[in-house]
């Protein structure tokens, strides 16, 4: 393979994979905030959660249309595999998404009470329903993908197995706690008390399902396995779990003091480290366990052309989209009410 | 007339057509909607006359409505290429997922990134850098436009590529030919317009229902509405005649191209010079025959190629398996020049009543406005059948068949999905269409003019339930 054929792919696997974690990351706390509705009933604690979420949602929700256009354009046989072999919860989460997204309008539109509980509960259930699709997907995705010639050759339900339910419980779980670290560095008095509260519970329960799921994994494939325990594999992977655990402690001790942001970036950590787990584990695979980026990867010319537009605008978004964030920042009380 | 194994090919066609006709009208709507209000914003910065301040804020709360509604309905657009189209998706992808990731990060982000700034910003930023904002979001929307239309455009006319002889895909080999493809230009004019149209035509109709429900009460509506529906009406003296011209560039340039796709939109079977025009009949794809025509003679070649002896195309030109279904496409293409004709109508009636100054109290004149409020979305969509019908059976114009398109799905998921697509469509973005609904009967509130501290949503549940009281 000449250099350029060699390496795009390398370095689009790298982008692929930040555009992803990007996503989970600013969406899941808003995820998170809209699976809190079904434990955080006042109104008016509700709307804050809402009004600290509602200037940004838009943008972080595009790093997933970003996500699936960039495999669509770099890795056109993984889009054309990986889409119908996980047609059904793509689907679902795609309804789900409607759901959440029109609810931010539609809530806050509503003519009587009743309408107002009724779009609130899509919100709660769209949030709830697209982080559990998300995690089967990811989950389904580990376990591998049923090919034949370069083309899906799998059944529609496939992606549903024990292992892809855990993966989903444990996203929804992630994504809860993106969304209660979030609200405690962006809120104030009772709501953040509550949440520190619930921060501490979610936070177990997260770490019981990073360890559920670090030890399914390698007992998949026989090559996932193989790269935990290969030297010098394990090299690179001995620090991910030393890594986990400090996050695990800084939470602990942060949660009971004055820390405001911390809690949210150990909580963003935990989804980092595992997301460079998984891709450890998976590498160099782009649908596991038959093709390799090289197999799935666009012609040279779509890969370097798309690559100039990415290398310039990547950080031309990111600047206007840490400005969106400056310019709401700050704790959200009731009176900033910009809703 | 469909059989079993077209059968999952037919639903997918069905869904893709159901779900991009439904998200295509947010689009088009913002679209037309933020230039309408960077035009109200900027004439306030520049006159300081509050009626342009109170309509910005008036349509900027529709505008939260109708752009949310787009972007969720776009997402499933950029998933469904992979879910419902996988043959395409990994030939094509190459070219049109490329043009796909450019509109992501021009125009998506652009958009969403300001959006929080146009909806919520006034009272935190300055008015200029709030008018940056909206600015931004109007280029992003239009940005937005340019890319997918690229990408369409590039699968009715396309060129720029070579094809992978081993695997069948499309390798790209210039750029600029391809989204600076034959059609992209002609159709990017006549898009834009059609959505600055629809736009006008919604605004219209709610100024006209207003000056109606005034003069019914025996008063007069305010100027600030008597201002929403003088500079709608403006917009559509402009626009109807200029999508007439874009319309008929078009056509041109689809007779060069595609004349198959003329010939079905005409309905006519065999190639002729000194053609009429047909004005109703219905195309026969068996006996190859349009039953019940009724034409101005010569009118056809003369529309078509701009000379009476001009020779047009026939279906019968093209073997049978190359054809598009005609019936649709005839029809759908006259629907749309009826309306477009109808709004030139309306142009040249409102000029006249200005003349008279009886623009804001001819009854019948307002009731034919209201009545049109649907006009530009129902002509925009029958474009679109027009266009998407009229390529078939190809998804890559003369390359890539529709039926070599699809994803290996079973006919189950395929029928849940159409279900479960209709089924959410329908709740939700009718309740969103009833949203806009109630939102148009209020009036523009008048603006806190002793200050810039204006909290724009945060007049929602107040101005619902004045409305409420009010009616
Ligand atoms: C004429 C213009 C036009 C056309 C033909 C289409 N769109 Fe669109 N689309 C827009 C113009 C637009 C827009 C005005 O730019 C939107 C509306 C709301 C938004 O965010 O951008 C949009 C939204 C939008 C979004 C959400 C963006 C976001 O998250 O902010 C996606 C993923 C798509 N579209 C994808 C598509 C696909 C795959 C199409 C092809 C079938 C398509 N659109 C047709
Ligand atoms: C905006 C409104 C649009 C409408 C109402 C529309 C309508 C349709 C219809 C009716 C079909 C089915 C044709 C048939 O099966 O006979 C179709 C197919 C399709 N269109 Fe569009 N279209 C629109 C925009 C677009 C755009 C912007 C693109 C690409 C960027 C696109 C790409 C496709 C593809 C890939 C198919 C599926 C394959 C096919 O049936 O040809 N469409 N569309
Ligand atoms: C009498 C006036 C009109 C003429 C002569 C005309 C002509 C055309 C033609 C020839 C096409 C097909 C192009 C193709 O097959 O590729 C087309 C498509 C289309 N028309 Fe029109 N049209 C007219 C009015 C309108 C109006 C009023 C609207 C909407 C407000 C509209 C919206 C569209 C759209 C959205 C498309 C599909 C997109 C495209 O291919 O550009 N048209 N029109």
């Amino acid at each position: 393979m000449s250099g350029l054929a060699f390496y795009l792919p390398f370095i689009w696997a790298f982008i692929v994979i930040l555009a992803i974690s990007v996503y989970v990351i600013l969406d899941g706390f808003d995820l998170g905030i809209g699976m809190l509705f079904a434990f955080e009933k006042k109104p008016e604690h509700r709307d804050i959660m809402i009004n600290t979420i509602a200037p940004v949602w838009d943008g972080n929700e595009t790093w997933m249309v970003l996500g699936g256009a960039t495999l669509f354009g770099v890795f056109p046989g993984a889009y054309s595999t990986l889409l119908p072999a996980f047609y059904i919860p793509i689907i679902i989460m795609l309804g789900a998404l409607i759901f959440r997204g029109v609810a931010f309008e539609f809530r806050i539109m509503a003519h009587s009470p009743n309408h107002r509980a009724f779009w609130n509960t899509g919100f709660m259930t769209g949030s709830t329903l697209a982080a559990f699709c998300q995690g089967c997907i990811l989950g389904g995705y580990v376990q591998g993908v049923h090919t034949s010639h370069g083309a899906f050759a799998g059944g529609a339900m496939d992606w549903l197995t024990p292992f892809s339910v855990l993966c989903g419980l444990s996203v929804v779980t992630g994504y809860a706690l993106l969304g209660t670290t979030w609200l405690v560095w962006r809120t104030s008095d009772e709501l953040e008390a509550r949440c520190r509260r619930w921060s501490k519970r979610l936070s177990i329960l997260m770490i019981l399902c990073i360890i559920a799921v670090s030890c399914w994994t390698p007992f998949l494939h026989a090559p996932y396995l193989h790269h935990w325990i290969a030297f010098p594999n394990i090299l690179f992977g001995l620090p991910v779990p030393l890594l986990v655990a400090l996050a695990g402690f800084l939470m602990w001790r942060t949660l009971d003091k004055e820390h405001a942001i911390t809690p949210f970036l150990c909580a963003i950590g935990w989804f980092l480290l595992s997301l460079v787990g998984l891709a450890i584990t998976i590498w160099p695979y782009a649908v596991p366990p038959t093709l390799t980026l090289w197999d799935v990867a666009s012609p040279i010319p779509s890969q370097l052309f798309q690559l100039v537009g990415t290398v310039i605008l990547l950080p031309i978004i990111t600047g206007y989209s840490i400005y969106s964030y400056y310019l709401f920042r700050g704790k959200v009380t009731k009176a900033d009410g910009y809703h | 007339m469909v059989n079993d194994h077209e059968l999952p090919l037919t639903i997918a066609r069905i869904q893709f057509a159901f779900t991009v006709g439904v998200h295509i009208i947010f689009p088009a709507f913002s679209i037309g909607l933020s230039v309408f209000l960077t035009f109200l914003e900027g004439m306030w910065l520049k006159t300081n006359d509050n009626r342009y301040l109170n309509l910005f804020k008036y349509w900027l709360k529709i505008f939260s409505i109708v752009f949310g509604m787009g972007v969720v309905s776009g997402i499933v657009m950029a998933y469904e290429f992979g879910t419902n189209w996988a043959g395409f998706s990994a030939k094509a992808g190459p070219i049109t997922g490329v043009l796909l990731s450019y509109e992501v990060m021009t125009a998506f982000f652009m958009e969403a990134g300001f959006l929080g700034v146009m909806l919520f910003g006034l009272n935190r930023v300055g008015r200029r850098m709030h008018f940056f904002a909206t600015c931004a979001v109007t280029t992003g929307t239009l940005i937005s436009m340019t890319w997918i239309l690229a990408s369409n455009s590039w699968m009715q006319t396309p060129q720029g590529y070579v094809i992978d002889q081993k695997t069948g895909h499309f390798l790209p080999h210039d750029w600029l030919a391809i989204i600076f493809n034959p059609s992209f230009p002609y159709r990017i004019t006549h898009m834009g317009l059609a959505a600055m149209l629809s736009v006008a035509f919604t605004v219209a109709a709610a100024g006209a229902w207003h000056l109606l429900k005034a003069k019914k009460g025996g008063t007069q509506a305010d100027s600030t509405i008597r201002l929403m529906f003088s500079l709608s009406l403006w917009m559509i003296v402009i626009t109807a005649p200029l999508q007439i011209i874009a319309g008929d560039m078009h056509g041109l340039n689809t007779l060069k191209y595609q004349p198959a796709k003329i010939a079905a939109m005409e309905g006519d079977w065999t190639s002729e010079t000194r053609a009429p025009e047909l004005l109703f009949g219905i195309p026969n794809m068996k006996t190859e025959r349009t039953d019940y025509a009724i034409g101005i003679p010569l009118l056809g070649s003369f529309i078509l190629t701009h000379d009476i002896n001009g020779k047009v195309p026939g279906l019968k030109d093209y073997p049978a398996d190359q054809r598009a279904p005609a019936p649709i496409v005839f029809f759908s293409f006259r629907i749309m020049i009826a309306l477009g004709g109808l709004m030139l109508l309306c142009g040249l009636w409102s000029l006249w009543l200005r003349r008279r100054q009886r623009l804001f109290d001819h009854p019948l004149f307002l009731r034919v406005i209201l009545t049109m409020a649907p006009a530009g979305f129902l002509a925009l969509l029958c474009g679109w059948v027009t266009t998407e019908v009229g390529r078939q059976p190809w998804t890559v114009y003369g390359l890539l068949r529709t039926k070599d398109s699809t994803s290996p799905l079973a006919l189950s998921s395929l029928s849940f999905s159409m279900l479960f697509f209709v089924a959410v469509y329908l709740f939700v973005f009718g309740s969103g269409l009833l949203m806009l609904i109630r939102l148009l009967r209020a009036t523009p509130e008048a603006a806190d003019n002793t200050s810039d501290d204006i909290m724009i949503l945060g007049s929602h549940h107040h101005t619902i339930s004045q409305n409420k009281d009010a009616s």
